[in-house]
């Protein structure tokens, strides 16, 4: 995006700078202790300083630790974390991306109540239905299995919303009305028409989706028992449990070195895609 | 939103035949909402109905079986000093953190909206980061920095040759998860804040320079006002974000077990009795209590944020 449309044009100033590296300063410092710790061997953790390296350059003996560890769970967790993301918050982006397009161009009886339902359940805090859900869920016989964590991430109230203002602006009637004159059905019109139109603010929330299941911690930790199905936050910190108890095997520098992985995914999605979900995210914002 | 299912009203009369045959295909409306529904009344309406149904029953111990007791559950509660003490630690969370977390954000925004920051969009993307980052890798990345084996408290206690810096003892806790959750969230809430500043017209701010009105005053007049929808909404996401605080103080607990208890807020409380205890039906009753108050809070704040000026 460009410079403010300001008429003043206004110096830019070295204070509010410098007040803002600060801030910056703040912001990095974790990310840049992870970065250096990734680099250092168990002994090391602990004897050197966290913001410099260690005595030995152990980076990629960690990575490759990290992914053999245990036959390989890390890429276990991997695979099963992408598995989470792509059926649940592809599934979210579709289902939000229709219901958002339902409700901003089709005038049904309902409609109301329909906003209304969602706006009270959003109140309703996620965390507070996950008991119920994992009593249900176990009832039916979904717990421990892939189901229990794909099937609550195929809802994104916030996604709906965002799809449903945005297609409100981003579809014109006139553009839809003149592809029924030319004789196409509802759906094929949504499809070969809409979803064009849809795009930047689709991949905003697919976005959005993809971090929250992506980052998916406590949804999982009461759905899974068995390890070979958690994705990398359950993982993680099973790991990081690791360290105390009875018998404790701490692995500190897999958890740090697995820890940088599982950010980098993500950092790097939201860097490449900047443009998109900017543009998206503003669309939104305007209601 | 208002605003565009009120534009679709105010559209031209069309003569009657059209609207018959559009009240026919509006109902189609129906074909595109239907299945996100469908997945919402399984994951959000039935297990609402289900912890309702829960809350109002109590497992026999010595007996087995299932017994109505009405609301005896919701008067045990209200009556539960451990709830209260939960409550009341997310309460003061709730009224120092998310006033902290918000005014940063609006500072970022502003400062980068301003124009007068040198590298604004660099600031922009590296204040966004952390969300990118998954809260278990903040909580566990945190707890480390926190921790005397590694950490980069025990880095300035060796420096100063002291002792004094305990971010997981006891008093510290709170503010140290505070801290993590702020560190999480200010660069959301600022791209939030950023957006909507995008969204004002240059023409404002035109009529502004010609009023001589300065930096300051062009902020309160101009930018304040035209970010009151998006601070309301960032408001109740992060209240409802505050009670339901269970991620950070359950990954710390394993850092700290002596400090943090089972029952540290109500959502760790409400998951303990589940599943440490047992208790399903009394861990339900919690987590509607919560649901209903954060309910409240978040429909009051909408009411008072939709009709003051800030």
């Amino acid at each position: 995006m460009s410079t403010t449309i300001s008429p003043l044009r206004p110096k830019r100033s070295r204070l509010l700078t410098g007040v803002m590296v600060v801030y910056l300063v703040y912001t990095l410092v974790p990310l840049l202790w992870l970065l250096l710790s990734a680099t250092k061997t168990q002994a090391d953790l602990l004897s050197s300083p966290g913001l410099w390296f260690g005595r030995s350059f152990a980076f990629f003996t960690n990575i490759k630790d990290t992914l053999t560890y245990n036959d390989g769970i890390f890429l276990r967790w991997l695979g099963n974390t992408v598995l989470y993301v792509v059926v649940g918050a592809g599934g979210a982006t579709l289902l939000a991306t229709a219901a958002g397009y339902g409700l901003a161009k089709y005038k049904f009886a309902g409609r109301r109540a329909v906003f209304a339902v969602l706006l009270g359940a959003v109140a309703v805090p996620g965390t507070a239905l996950a008991v119920p859900t994992f009593l249900m869920f176990s009832n039916l016989g979904l717990t421990n299995t892939v189901w229990a964590i794909i099937i609550p991430s195929l809802v994104s109230p916030f996604g709906l919303y965002l799809m449903w203002v945005y297609a409100t602006d981003a579809v014109p009637h006139e553009l839809l009305e003149a592809a029924r004159i030319d004789g196409a059905g509802e759906v094929r019109t949504f499809f070969t028409v809409a979803l064009r139109l849809l795009a930047p603010g689709i991949v905003t929330t697919l976005l959005f989706a993809v971090v929250s299941t992506w980052n998916n911690y406590f949804l999982p930790l009461i759905m899974l028992s068995k390890p070979n199905l958690y994705p990398l936050t359950v993982g993680l910190t099973q790991w990081s449990n690791q360290a105390t108890g009875v018998g404790a095997r701490p692995i500190y520098n897999l958890v740090i070195t697995g820890s940088l992985l599982t950010i980098v995914p993500l950092v790097v999605a939201f860097l490449l895609l900047q443009r998109f979900w900017q543009s998206g995210l503003s669309a939104g914002s305007v209601k | 939103m208002a605003e565009s299912v009120a534009q679709d009203h105010i559209r031209p009369l069309r003569a009657t035949g059209t609207r018959r045959r559009r009240a026919g295909r509006d109902g189609k409306g129906w074909l595109f909402v239907g299945p996100f529904l469908a997945v919402f009344a399984l994951t959000f309406l039935a297990p609402i109905g289900y912890a309702i149904y829960l809350s109002l029953f109590r497992e026999q111990a010595f007996f087995g079986g299932r017994v109505f007791v009405g609301l005896d559950n919701y008067l045990d509660a209200l009556q539960d000093p451990k709830f209260w003490e939960a409550f009341g630690r997310v309460a003061v969370f709730l009224v120092v953190q998310v006033p902290v977390m918000l005014i940063l954000a609006l500072l970022a925004a502003l400062a980068i909206d301003s124009a007068r920051l040198h590298a604004a969009s660099f600031f922009r993307i590296v204040i966004f980061l952390p969300y990118a980052v998954p809260g278990v890798v903040a909580v566990l990345m945190w707890g480390y920095i926190y921790g005397n084996n590694f950490g980069l408290a025990a880095d300035l206690n060796d420096l100063f040759g002291t002792s004094a810096i305990q971010p997981l003892s006891g008093t510290w806790m709170l503010p140290s998860i505070a801290n993590i959750v702020t560190w999480e969230f200010v660069g959301y809430n600022m791209l939030i804040f950023y957006s909507a500043l995008r969204t004002i017209p240059g023409e404002l701010y035109e009529a502004a320079a010609i009023d001589g009105a300065g930096t300051f005053r062009t902020i309160r007049a101009v930018k304040l006002p035209a970010l009151r929808g998006a601070i309301v909404i960032a408001t109740i996401f992060s209240i409802i974000g505050s009670f339901q605080l269970f991620n950070e103080p359950n990954i710390l607990r394993t850092l700290a077990p002596n400090v943090i208890t089972t029952y540290y807020t109500p959502n760790m409380y409400a998951y303990n009795l589940s599943f440490a205890g047992q208790q399903f039906n009394y861990s339900a009753t919690i987590a509607i209590v919560m649901g209903v108050i954060t309910a409240i809070i978040a429909y009051v704040v909408q009411l008072r944020g939709s009709r003051e000026a800030l």
